[in-house]
């Protein structure tokens, strides 16, 4: 295996310490005289991912960039960590939570055409709380109701890079 | 009916945690059932599945019925709901009487009366689906955990800004300045009542013919009193319950009733 290089040293502490993903550019940023290229830093990022190859963390690239965190398949032990109490999310949650990221941006109304009952309010406070949907926007239509879509956070809780990650749709109906 | 029979027995025990395959309603359970059971459509769907009804062959008779018979629990339990699913049932409803009165023209350009709501169950029953899909993409604290390492033993180097006694002095003088500006005017409950005050000197005046306007006041109740005695006159004069009356400059001022 070959030896790891200050760089990757500098990124992996620096990723290592973060509590948001970083993205290229913070990780360039860290640097003042010697700073490493965009594809340097890609580079360092994939060779230590290598030299993780037989180790239980890894840095995933998410929407907001980059962190570091345990592979999947430890749940089972990590959940009895107290901290890490898994949440569960409604039914409805979920529903509403899909068609805003499927059909961004939306409104209440298009939501409420889907689901076939009216929003529950406290599902979208909280999904604002989590900085997970935000309002982009007002459509022209009477009432300008807000336009609702969402944001990296959603994503880099999914561990997603963009939208385009999304669950696809079975077209065969 | 093995799962109405199991669904039961949880209903009568403590707690229901999924949702029956097969949906069966008592009345017993309406509310566990609401929370479990989101919407309308989703009813819709329950019972077609229920059915064993191909979503495109919608029988609308059989599930109007069964539909109304839930609304009829709904609507002493939630009325919001209730009136979502009374929406859905009055669809049905129209849908199927579209379907029993032959149509004048027997044109094939009208529309399947069914296709909209088949259109509408397929819209919602692809994002239910996709719901239960994001549900299984791995999550954080769920399937997957921030790896974090503490930055420790980092030497900080905290540069304090420069500031001289002089400086903290004159920030000092300037709280000082601005709490007077700030000071507030404290305004007391009034103790003495105009409008008593008024009754007073109105009984005082009928009781005595003419009285002195001198005589209508308390000196003891300090100056507040004799300005809400004064008040009183006045507002006494301004509504024509009394007249002042002056014969010569500076003689005694007099009060009465006025003349009706």
């Amino acid at each position: 295996m070959s030896k790891i290089t200050n760089l990757e040293k500098i990124i992996e502490s620096a990723l290592l310490v973060s509590q948001t993903p970083l993205s290229l550019q913070d990780i360039a940023n860290l640097f003042e005289d010697d700073k490493p290229s965009k594809n340097q830093i890609k580079k360092s990022i994939e060779d230590l991912n290598n030299s993780y190859s037989k180790r239980s963390f890894e840095i995933a690239q998410v929407a907001s960039g980059y962190r570091i965190q345990v592979k999947i398949g430890y749940e089972k032990w990590l959940s009895k960590l107290e901290k890490h109490n898994t949440t569960r999310y409604s039914k409805a949650f979920l529903e509403t939570l899909v068609i805003i990221a499927y059909r961004q941006p939306v409104t209440r109304g298009d939501i409420e055409d889907i689901r076939g009952v009216s929003v529950n309010p406290q599902i979208i406070r909280n999904m604002v709380e989590f900085e997970w949907i935000k309002v982009v926007g007002h459509k022209e239509t009477p009432g300008r109701p807000e336009l609702l879509a969402t944001t990296k956070k959603f994503l880099d809780y999914f561990n997603m890079q963009s939208i385009k990650d999304l669950p696809r749709i079975d077209n065969n109906e | 009916m093995r799962e109405e029979i199991n669904f039961n027995v949880k209903v009568n025990g403590v707690e229901i945690s999924e949702i029956p395959e097969d949906l069966f309603i008592p009345p017993d359970a309406l509310r566990v059932i609401i929370e479990e059971f989101e919407g309308p459509l989703d009813l819709l769907l329950y019972l077609i599945k229920k059915q064993n009804i191909d979503i495109v062959d919608i029988q609308i008779l059989p599930i109007t019925n069964q539909y109304i018979e839930y609304i009829n629990l709904m609507k002493q339990m939630q009325f919001d709901l209730a009136s979502d699913y009374l929406v859905m049932a009055a669809t049905l409803a129209e849908i199927k009487s579209k379907m029993l009165i032959p149509s004048d023209n027997e044109d094939e350009d009208e529309e399947d009366p069914r296709a909209d709501l088949i259109r509408r169950l397929m819209e919602y029953q692809k994002y239910k689906d996709l719901s239960q899909k994001i549900d299984e993409v791995p999550r954080m604290n769920r399937d997957t955990f921030i790896a974090a390492g503490i930055l420790n033993n980092i030497e900080k180097k905290t540069v304090l800004p420069k500031l001289d006694i002089q400086q903290l002095e004159n920030a000092f003088i300037d709280v000082l300045r601005r709490a007077e500006i700030n000071a507030t005017h404290n305004i007391n409950v009034e103790v003495l009542s105009v409008r008593e005050r008024m009754t007073q000197i109105l009984d005082l005046v009928r009781c005595n013919e003419n009285i002195k306007f001198t005589d209508c006041f308390n000196i003891t109740e300090g100056k507040m009193g004799v300005v809400v005695t004064f008040l009183a006159i006045l507002e006494l004069v301004k509504e024509s319950i009394i007249d002042i009356l002056q014969n010569d400059t500076f003689s005694n001022i007099y009060l009465k009733v006025k003349d009706e």
